[in-house]
């Protein structure tokens, strides 16, 4: 691993060389296992919970609709959450692109005068690559989030969205720690053992000094409500408290469709959320504020709304839906691909089906094969959208993000599928040519096979052709009669 | 053009013809808890959080038996109960916290499905900070101040101040996913129940 989802192969390979890690797929099919079955029993908890007949579909319906609610009259709700916020006393800036929003966050940060900020756990900060903008003008970012340290330190990837070193075993996590906190900070106790609360008490000693001096903090938000201009941040360990409350200055990044209409849309997500992502009632701490509260918290406070992409999702029609998404995971876990692969394979820091999706609605198709290769990394089972809090349905997306592939493609040479589908065109437009190519098929699977039809065969059984055609058949027997 | 006005004509751009209305179907509630006190009681115990219940009379011995021996206790203003030894909030720096092993604050409101206890952060709460950085944190939540779910609580909180929504101590799954009690928050919730 180098640090960087830049250059990553697509995703046909880059599976291929996951799936040869024997250990990664025991890590993988552990974590996502013990998570989707604390999952059910809560989704099942929750509708035996509720009056009368509703169940948890019906609170994903209204989790699904808020969010909707909120995309489809999104420059009303930006214009309201920018005016709540600037009455609070926090600064609203805009950014197009990842460009511009890490300008403005190393901007504050050298305002300041610091060398160091410490980080919330935050999707999108990762999106455009924060950490490495903010280094480049030596400034360092500590995250702060168990897993995102791990991956910090090791020099990593991060391959889910919740748990972002989920690749990672007890025994790794031990000699990373071992082997790389004492660069950085207070080092690891040399008789650390790889038991999961000593490695958290590890954590919890090399990140408390660099928590208190802290001056900037830099977070991410999970929702932002445009009504009170109040932003919510879903957490844990308390690592995102002490970045949100101990340092004088903070700068939040947040995408555009992270906006919830009002404070009372609040209550959906907050009740699927979590119960989606970690498979708890709730989780451990939730930290909302709204601009500066005087005597309480950083009394500078940033907020920087991000398009990078949104906008060209937001313009799909089919694939809108995406940008309902709450950031939970749960389509990681049920996703028998991404089970098998890991997160790494996916190529970006969004991974499996919502990534799938994601990817390409941002940053839009047929310029990269990393990004075109990603609509077909799924089996379109449904699981996904099956486990999808805010009801994404995820496979529509992708059947049609295939077709955007397909139609960008359109025009130049051909490739080998094409072909074969404009071969199907001609043969099944006409039926004597069908006839024909009924008595042929024999011969034409075993030149196939000769030939270039490895890259179907190499995963997919051909079945043999059959010793006469349908045709023949019917005509021989009189139609079955004889 | 400013980012501003390019960013929200791209979204203006990018809605046309969609029609802004959207009916959200309203949230779900949960059936009627027979005991609300009890069952928030027991959420939160689920959460290896210590949760006892106790009169208003026996409050303050409840709150000093919760409170180790010679511990150095921070309470914010306004606290509704007198702490021995507590040493009330005087905007110390975070480093200054850090040398307090425990606090003793209030709440705003329980959640009683999801075992949650909201804090404002108003009077008998103390600002944030002081109920993030000792270790012990001793909460005292009123029985009628519980309530039985999320959208109960909503409307009772000011969003113009403050929140930090507590489900039990600091907590991590990150490896192997299995849960470990106690990372950078307190490591120990002790949940007093008055009423």
């Amino acid at each position: 691993m180098t640090g960087t989802f830049v250059g990553m192969p697509a995703f046909p390979a880059a599976a291929h060389e996951a799936l040869g890690n024997a250990q990664l797929r025991h890590n993988l099919a552990h974590a996502t296992g013990t998570i989707r079955a604390k999952r059910q029993r809560l989704v099942d908890e929750v509708t035996l919970s509720l009056e009368g007949n509703s169940d948890w579909e019906a609170l994903r319906l209204a989790g699904a609709g808020v969010k909707e609610s909120a995309l489809v009259d999104l420059a009303t709700h930006l214009e309201r959450l920018e005016e709540a916020l600037t009455a609070n006393g926090a600064t609203v800036h805009w950014a197009r692109d990842a460009a511009e929003a890490n300008a403005i966050v190393v901007a504050i940060a050298k305002r300041h005068r610091v060398d160091e900020v410490v980080k919330v756990k935050s999707m999108v900060t990762q999106e455009i690559d924060l950490n490495r903008a903010l280094e480049a003008e030596g400034i360092a970012a500590w995250e702060t989030d168990l897993a995102e340290l791990i991956v910090q330190l090791g020099d990593d990837l991060p391959s889910h969205i919740l748990v972002p070193a989920i690749h990672r075993n007890r025994a790794e996590i031990r000699e990373i720690f071992l082997a790389r906190m004492a660069a950085v900070g207070r080092p690891a106790p040399d008789d650390l053992s790889d038991e999961p609360a000593v490695l958290a008490a590890a954590a919890r000693a090399h990140l408390r000094e660099k928590f208190l001096r802290a001056k900037v903090g830099v977070s991410g938000a999970n929702f932002a409500v445009a009504d009170t201009g109040t932003l919510v941040v879903v957490e844990s360990e308390g690592n995102g408290r002490m970045c949100l409350t101990l340092p004088e200055v903070l700068v939040s990044v947040v995408g555009i469709e992270k906006v919830v209409p009002t404070w009372s849309g609040l209550d959906p997500l907050l009740r699927l959320l979590p119960r989606s992502s970690t498979g708890e009632r709730m989780n451990p701490y939730t930290s909302t504020w709204s601009g500066i509260t005087p005597g309480d918290g950083p009394q500078e406070v940033h907020v920087v709304l991000l398009d990078n992409g949104r906008t060209r999702a937001l313009a799909d029609d089919v694939g809108r839906q995406a940008l309902r998404c709450i950031r939970c995971s749960a389509c990681l876990n049920v996703c028998p691909v991404y089970e098998r692969t890991g997160g790494h394979a996916y190529g970006s820091v969004y991974p499996g089906p919502i990534g799938a999706i994601l990817n390409p609605l941002l940053r839009g198709v047929g310029h990269d094969d990393q990004v075109d290769s990603l609509p077909y990394a799924s089996s379109l089972c449904g699981a996904c959208f099956e486990a999808c809090p805010v009801r994404i349905d995820i496979p529509s997306v992708l059947v049609d993000q295939r077709a955007k592939v397909v139609d960008a493609h359109r025009g130049g040479v051909p490739k080998a599928e094409a072909l074969a589908f404009r071969g199907a065109a001609v043969a099944l437009s006409d039926s004597r040519r069908l006839g024909l190519g009924e008595r042929l098929t024999g011969l034409g699977l075993k030149v196939g096979r000769r030939f270039g039809a490895s890259k179907w065969t190499s995963a997919r059984d051909l079945p043999a052709a059959p010793p006469e055609s349908f045709r023949q058949w019917w005509k021989r027997t009189d139609g079955g009669r004889s | 053009m400013s980012a501003r006005d390019d960013i929200l004509g791209r979204v203006r751009a990018a809605l046309d013809g969609v029609e802004p209305g959207y009916d959200v179907p309203e949230s779900p509630r949960i059936a009627p808890i027979p005991d609300v006190v009890g069952h928030f009681a027991a959420r939160v115990a689920d959460y290896r959080a210590v949760v006892e219940r106790c009169s208003p009379d026996e409050l303050a011995a409840r709150v000093a038996a919760a409170l180790p021996d010679g511990a150095r206790v921070v309470v914010p203003a306004g606290l509704s109960v007198v702490v021995a030894g507590g040493v009330e909030d005087a905007d110390f720096a975070a480093a200054e916290l850090d040398e307090f092993d425990a606090v003793v604050t209030e709440a705003r409101v329980g959640i009683a499905e999801t075992g949650t206890i909201v804090m404002d952060h108003g009077a008998g709460q103390g600002r944030r900070a002081i109920s993030l950085v000792p270790d012990l944190h001793v909460c005292l939540v009123r029985t009628d101040q519980v309530v039985p779910d999320v959208p109960d609580a909503l409307p009772l909180l000011d969003p113009r101040r403050p929140h930090t929504w507590i489900s039990g101590p600091s907590a991590t799954s990150d490896i192997e996913l299995e849960r470990v009690e106690g990372v950078h928050g307190p490591r120990t919730l002790h949940v007093l129940l008055v009423g």
